[in-house]
């Protein structure tokens, strides 16, 4: 099916492709933080849609699942909590573009020599056969990663799990001065931990006759 | 048929596919928004009588038509727009928080065969679009620029994040049982009556998945986000009107939602309980009853968790329980017992 002589898939992957090219430029343009978090976020989702052109289906929905729905709520968190001076971020610009212009320059032209035209052309790389409709790229990517990339993929969790060790003993510091409740101490209180049950003989009234006649004074 | 193939040429086919989907779509989400106008009514009753009241009782017989009238009643209300608050956001904190919680609805399968998109991924695409329902709460709460608003919203974004992880290990399990992300062949997995249901060999986890989809729908006794008694009414205290409404719509959908999956997942779905009656769409609908009143009823006796013990449960008690369970399943199907676990 063609629409002036583009593919139904071409329309998809080019409306995909501006939107993520325009979210990826107001990331970095936009001067709200919140609004480059949120560009980022829809960054992110339209890169799953073009993934998921190239039947990929469980990585963009990872993508989805793992960046904009937890690493991106993180990020919007602490920059929402933040009170950011925008001018006084703004205001080493000039001095660092000396600096910074001819780094990105070479960054850019880095990334054009590896993942361009010569290496990655659709010469070099042809278009990979349709899959039928019972292949499921989610079964065959376990397949390969616990087999044939086993120990690569153990090695990444281990460093992942070091990381994660590392990341909290930075930043759990046990505060002697806090004081803080012990939930299963709490409950494990009996009620004779509290309350002390005191028997007593009840107090009796005697009338007194001195008293009745006070009274009637 | 033919007069409308001959209209549209070689784009007929296309057409013919995009028209279908729509009419599934709408079969999906006008009954629905039926049943969510209805949940909030059935939660107003159960509570009442939960509570030795009458409940909703003027409008049409016994109630019955007290969700038009407060749907018309808030349709005609003024939307107003804080002047501090950032307009292009505020409008697209409700519009976030309500197109997630229908689209997930896409991969729900009701019977055999009765599902709009049977992908593969279907429960990751589940679980990635619930994630995504943060954003509608997060972005009202900030967009709102007022204080209740936005405590509202940091309590909720904290809290959905730190569920969603024991939920997710809650689904690890159901996926190593039935061998597949895809919600009907989980649902067969389960065929041979009540005693093939996941819930059984994963009891654990399912106590863990249906606490956790509480806790995910902000509901009570985990809404801290609304919080009436401390922040007014969390993310939404700005809100008026539909605009308002939208975020129950979502809220009372995300609760339908995540009981239908307990029932898909943890329940046997649409299976009968008893091998001699037939499984049909019926046993769905009368588990999720089943689970929605829960929700009802939680919210008639519990009371609201405070928030350092929230953090606590998810934390310290979920996510252990769910990862000792799932070794210890990985470790049942290695021995004669595995035959348990499918």
């Amino acid at each position: 099916m063609t629409f002036f002589g583009l593919h139904f898939q071409d329309i998809v992957f080019y409306t995909l492709a501006a939107i993520l090219l325009y979210a990826g430029l107001r990331v970095i343009t936009t001067r709200n933080p919140v609004y480059a978090a949120l560009y980022l976020v829809l960054a992110f989702f339209t890169a799953a849609g073009i993934w998921l052109l190239l039947e990929a289906e469980f990585l963009a929905i990872v993508l989805v699942l793992v960046y904009v729905g937890a690493v991106m709520v993180l990020f919007l968190f602490v920059v929402m909590m933040l009170d950011i001076n925008l001018d006084r971020l703004r205001e080493g610009f000039w001095s660092a573009l000396p600096v910074a212009l001819p780094v990105g320059g070479l960054m850019a032209v880095e990334m054009v020599m590896i993942v361009g035209v010569r290496n990655f052309g659709v010469d070099k790389v042809a278009a990979p056969a349709p899959h039928p409709a019972d292949y499921s790229n989610t079964a065959e990517l376990g397949r390969v990663l616990y087999t044939d990339y086993l120990l690569p993929f153990e090695l990444a969790s281990v460093v992942l799990l070091v990381a994660i060790i590392a990341a909290i003993a930075l930043t759990l510091r046990d505060r002697k001065d806090s004081k803080s409740m012990d939930p299963s101490k709490q409950v494990l209180v009996k009620k004779a931990d509290r309350i002390r049950i005191v028997k007593m003989q009840a107090e009796v009234e005697t009338p007194v006759a001195a008293d009745s006649t006070e009274e009637n004074k | 048929m033919e007069w409308l193939a001959n209209l549209f040429g070689s784009y007929w086919p296309g057409v013919e596919l995009t028209g279908w989907t729509l009419i599934k779509i709408v079969a999906i989400v006008a009954p629905l928004m039926g049943a969510i106008a209805y949940l909030t009514l059935a939660e107003r009753k159960v509570i009442g009588y939960m509570q030795v009241r009458i409940g909703p009782n003027r409008v049409g017989y016994f109630g019955l038509l007290q969700p038009l009238a407060d749907g018309v009643k808030l349709l005609f209300k003024e939307v107003i727009l804080p002047t501090a608050a950032n307009k292009g956001l505020f409008l697209l904190g409700p519009v976030l928080a309500i197109a997630p919680a229908f689209a997930a609805w896409a991969v729900v399968p009701f019977d055999m065969n009765m599902v709009l998109a049977d992908i593969d991924a279907g429960l990751l695409y589940i679980l990635a679009m619930t994630s995504v329902a943060v954003y509608g709460v997060i972005i009202a709460g900030w967009a709102s620029n007022s204080k209740y608003a936005f405590l509202g919203a940091m309590r909720s974004a904290a809290q959905i994040v730190s569920y969603e992880i024991a939920m997710g290990f809650a689904l690890v399990g159901v996926l190593m049982c039935a061998n597949s992300l895809n919600l009907g062949k989980i649902v067969m997995g389960q065929s041979g009556g009540l005693l093939h249901w996941y819930f059984l060999p994963l009891f654990p986890l399912f106590i863990v998945y249906f606490i956790s989809a509480v806790a995910e729908t902000n509901r009570a006794p985990f809404d801290v986000a609304e919080g009436e008694s401390e922040i007014v009414a969390g993310f939404h205290v700005e809100y008026s009107g539909m605009a308002f409404a939208v975020f129950f719509l979502a809220e009372y959908a995300n609760m339908i939602l995540v009981s239908i999956l307990a029932a898909l997942m943890f329940l046997g779905g649409w299976l009968s309980p008893v091998t001699f009656i037939p499984d049909s769409f019926l046993w769905l609908l009368a588990k999720v009853g089943f689970l929605l009143f829960l929700f009802l009823w939680f919210r008639a006796t519990f009371p609201r968790y405070r928030y350092d013990q929230i953090m606590r449960l998810g934390w310290k008690v979920f996510i252990p329980i769910t990862i000792v369970w799932i070794v210890f399943v990985g470790g049942m199907m290695q021995t004669p017992w595995a035959y348990l676990f499918h």
